[in-house]
């Protein structure tokens, strides 16, 4: 995944599409207080300068999926481990709960159920089918939409070809409505994501950590480079 | 080596040790406890006029009980249950009982476990170097370190089960046989932890028990001439002891063996539990010295615990002549140097940060300054103090000045272990998520009752087995006597 960092304009479609798409609850005033807003993809603010010369820098922030994570390695019940597409996957009902994941995550995207997911009303109405639902005391976090990937590959699988680029996205992806979000196979050469992030304008946020993070920043420069 | 090799060897120079051989007028102060001389005296003949006196004086803790007893046990089993009471409320509503959030996973039970962890670091370490160094003034409060480890480990193997999240679910961290061929994880450092408290928590009980078995014997001995309830457990705990040579030849070959083992593992157990720290990649964790500094705070905060505890026992007991300020004096010293020794390491964790300055590292002391300074002065000022304190033989020996230095020096330890776990999670490499935390009503009363827990403990093996080492003051007391050399009589040891 790609993440155009000049054309985000911190509005925020992708966290609520993400939220949609991924049964995430949202836990009200009280909760999001302490601290335990749970988003899976969350826009961190960063202001630069004092006033009036003001600037806001918004930073779409989710799992890395890092080629050597270092979350997997500290979970004792492979509860989070590597799968053979590249992404770091976190199995549900492996997980007992020790959140040492989330201590040893660099960019702080592991989200902790404290308490069971609480939906209430119409908000049951609303859950996506292909989600499961997570109970109290486990970890979870961004799958790059794991149920779309699956669907993707599926389609493609039926009509007995490749999947093709642009076949998957995403939610915050298809919903980002500057396109500032890209989605694809990055070792697939032709594909727009890798284009992307092999341009000069790619960046890996905690580079110096070796985590090599599948998800590249594109930053400087000028916005459109085809 | 047997005793009765020992005993056979201190005949041949004609010392018995006691009774049987008369003293010159100006050796008789050894004789009397409350005397100076006895008092300075590194053996144990002056506790021990003959068996059965010694043995109804340090089994009197064991077999009488006050009422305050009583009253004391039902306190501590309130503050229990209302922290049981909040695990349950946790357990069955949610870790959201906790002030933990994200990114801050883990809070105050992880740092109590890594106090209780640390606690029993000294026990059974003490117990080893001690038996292992022959120094002869160990040997009446071996067995109150050694029942210190055991029960600071049962508690602080109970805090990985407060902290996990599906409680219900913390079998998957054995390595239990299942259909879709599941493993545990080898590569984490939890299954080490686990493994490793589980090998010294095994270790240490055995320790515990070899040491028990002579002094089992005894008490069983008694309960059953008394008619006393505890003859029951006695006599199956007891293994059958008789005290024949062959007995005696295989329990001190299995202490020995047991000793050597205890010493290597302790180091390994707490340089695992730095691990769980060390080996992430979070800046202030991930350090190298963080492997001999917890093992070093281990033994610091666990010397100063078996002080506070040795003193404790010896006015709850009146055993001060058995407990002797000798005892305390000498551990103190100890202390002393392991004082130094963490203090050290701990300069050198600051130093090396505060040199380079690194902005990730550099920038956790300075919130933690921020935030906790007045905790950071009371850890480290409180350390500086007590060794300064500690140098003087005056306090070394004022037992009161000594009950609150130790204490002192503990509660600066708690304070380090909370300072390791929380600002350095709430301070994060992305700067977005930095937080706050103060722990929460339910695990300020799951921790309170942890200590009620340790006490508690402590409290019944008090009641139900023997806490001074009976057979090794014994031994001690045959090892010794008073030798005739020409006109006078010298007090002289042979070697174990």
């Amino acid at each position: 995944m790609t993440v155009d960092l000049d054309r985000c304009d911190g509005c925020g479609a992708c966290v609520v599409a993400c939220q949609a798409e991924n049964n995430i609850p949202s836990l009200g005033v009280e909760q999001t207080q302490e601290g335990r807003n749970m988003l899976w993809l969350r826009i961190e603010r960063y202001i630069e300068g004092s006033y009036p010369d003001v600037k806001v820098r918004f930073l779409p922030m989710m799992c890395q999926h890092c080629d050597t994570a270092p979350c997997e390695s500290v979970c004792p019940v492979y509860a989070t481990y590597q799968n053979n597409e590249g992404l770091n996957v976190q199995v549900y009902n492996r997980c007992v709960g020790t959140r040492f994941c989330g201590n040893n995550c660099p960019y702080s995207v592991r989200y902790f159920n404290w308490y069971d997911p609480d939906f209430e009303g119409k908000e049951k109405n609303q859950l996506n089918p292909d989600v499961s639902l997570r109970e109290k005391g486990i970890m979870e976090k961004c799958t790059f939409c794991m149920q779309r990937i699956r669907r993707g590959k599926d389609n493609a699988a039926d009509e007995g070809r490749e999947v093709h680029d642009g076949d998957i996205k995403p939610a915050c992806v298809q919903t980002c409505p500057t396109g500032a979000l890209e989605f694809g196979n990055i070792n697939d050469h032709h594909s727009r994501v890798s284009k992307l992030a092999h341009s000069g304008r790619a960046i890996s946020l905690f580079e110096e950590k070796g985590t090599h993070p599948s998800v590249k920043y594109l930053k400087g420069g000028t916005a459109d480079v085809f | 080596m047997s005793s009765n090799n020992v005993k056979r060897s201190s005949d041949a120079v004609t010392a018995g040790g006691h009774g049987d051989i008369s003293l010159l007028p100006e050796l008789e102060a050894f004789r009397d406890p409350k005397s100076k001389a006895a008092r300075a005296s590194y053996d144990d003949a002056d506790i021990y006029r003959d068996e059965k006196s010694f043995n109804e004086h340090t089994l009197a803790p064991m077999f009488t009980t006050s009422r305050a007893y009583f009253v004391f046990v039902i306190a501590l089993g309130i503050v229990i249950a209302n922290g049981f009471a909040w695990f349950v409320a946790q357990t069955f509503l949610g870790m959201g009982q906790t002030n933990m959030h994200e990114p801050l996973f883990w809070g105050a039970y992880i740092a109590t476990f890594v106090f209780w962890v640390g606690m029993s670091h000294s026990g059974t370490i003490v117990s080893s170097i001690l038996r292992l160094s022959q120094a002869n003034w160990r040997r009446p409060i071996l067995r109150a370190a050694e029942a210190m480890t055991a029960f600071s480990l049962l508690v602080a193997g109970m805090f990985p089960l407060v902290h996990v999240g599906r409680l219900w679910r913390v079998y998957y961290m054995f390595p239990l046989p299942n259909q879709r061929e599941l493993w545990p994880n080898f590569k984490s450092p939890l299954m080490w932890d686990m493994m490793a408290i589980g090998i010294y928590l095994t270790g240490s009980m055995t320790f515990l028990f070899i040491g028990l078995l002579p002094d089992l014997a005894v008490a069983r001995d008694k309960a059953i001439r008394e008619n006393n309830w505890r003859r029951h457990y006695l006599s199956f705990l007891s293994l059958g002891w008789r005290g024949s040579h062959r007995e005696w030849s295989v329990y001190n070959k299995a202490s020995m063996f047991l000793a050597v083992a205890i010493l290597c593992i302790a180091p390994s157990v707490h340089t695992i539990v730095s691990w769980d720290f060390a080996m992430t990649m979070t800046p202030g964790w991930h350090t190298t010295i963080f492997g001999p500094y917890f093992v070093v705070g281990a033994i610091y905060s666990g010397i100063a615990a078996v002080i506070t505890l040795m003193i404790s026992l010896r006015w709850i007991f009146k055993l001060d002549d058995v407990i002797r300020t000798l005892h305390i004096d000498c551990l103190a010293k100890l202390l002393i140097v392991i004082a130094i020794i963490w203090t050290y390491f701990y300069f050198c964790e600051f130093n090396v940060v505060w040199y380079s300055q690194k902005p990730e590292e550099w920038g956790i002391w300075e919130w933690q300054a921020e935030r906790f300074g007045s905790f950071l002065w009371i850890m480290v000022g409180g350390s500086v103090l007590s060794i300064f304190l500690m140098s003087w033989r005056k306090i070394r020996t004022n037992m009161v000045a000594m009950f609150f230095i130790t204490l002192l020096v503990n509660v600066g330890m708690f304070i380090e272990r909370y300072l390791i776990v929380v600002p350095i999670l709430s301070h994060r490499d992305s700067a977005y998520m930095w937080t706050d935390y103060v722990p929460s009503v339910t695990e300020l009363s799951i921790i309170v009752g942890s200590f009620a827990y340790f006490v508690l403990l402590y409290a019944l093996f008090l009641k139900l087995f023997p806490i001074v080492t009976m057979a090794d003051v014994k031994e001690g007391v045959i090892v010794s006597g008073d030798v005739k050399l020409g006109r006078h009589a010298v007090r002289m040891q042979v070697k174990e």
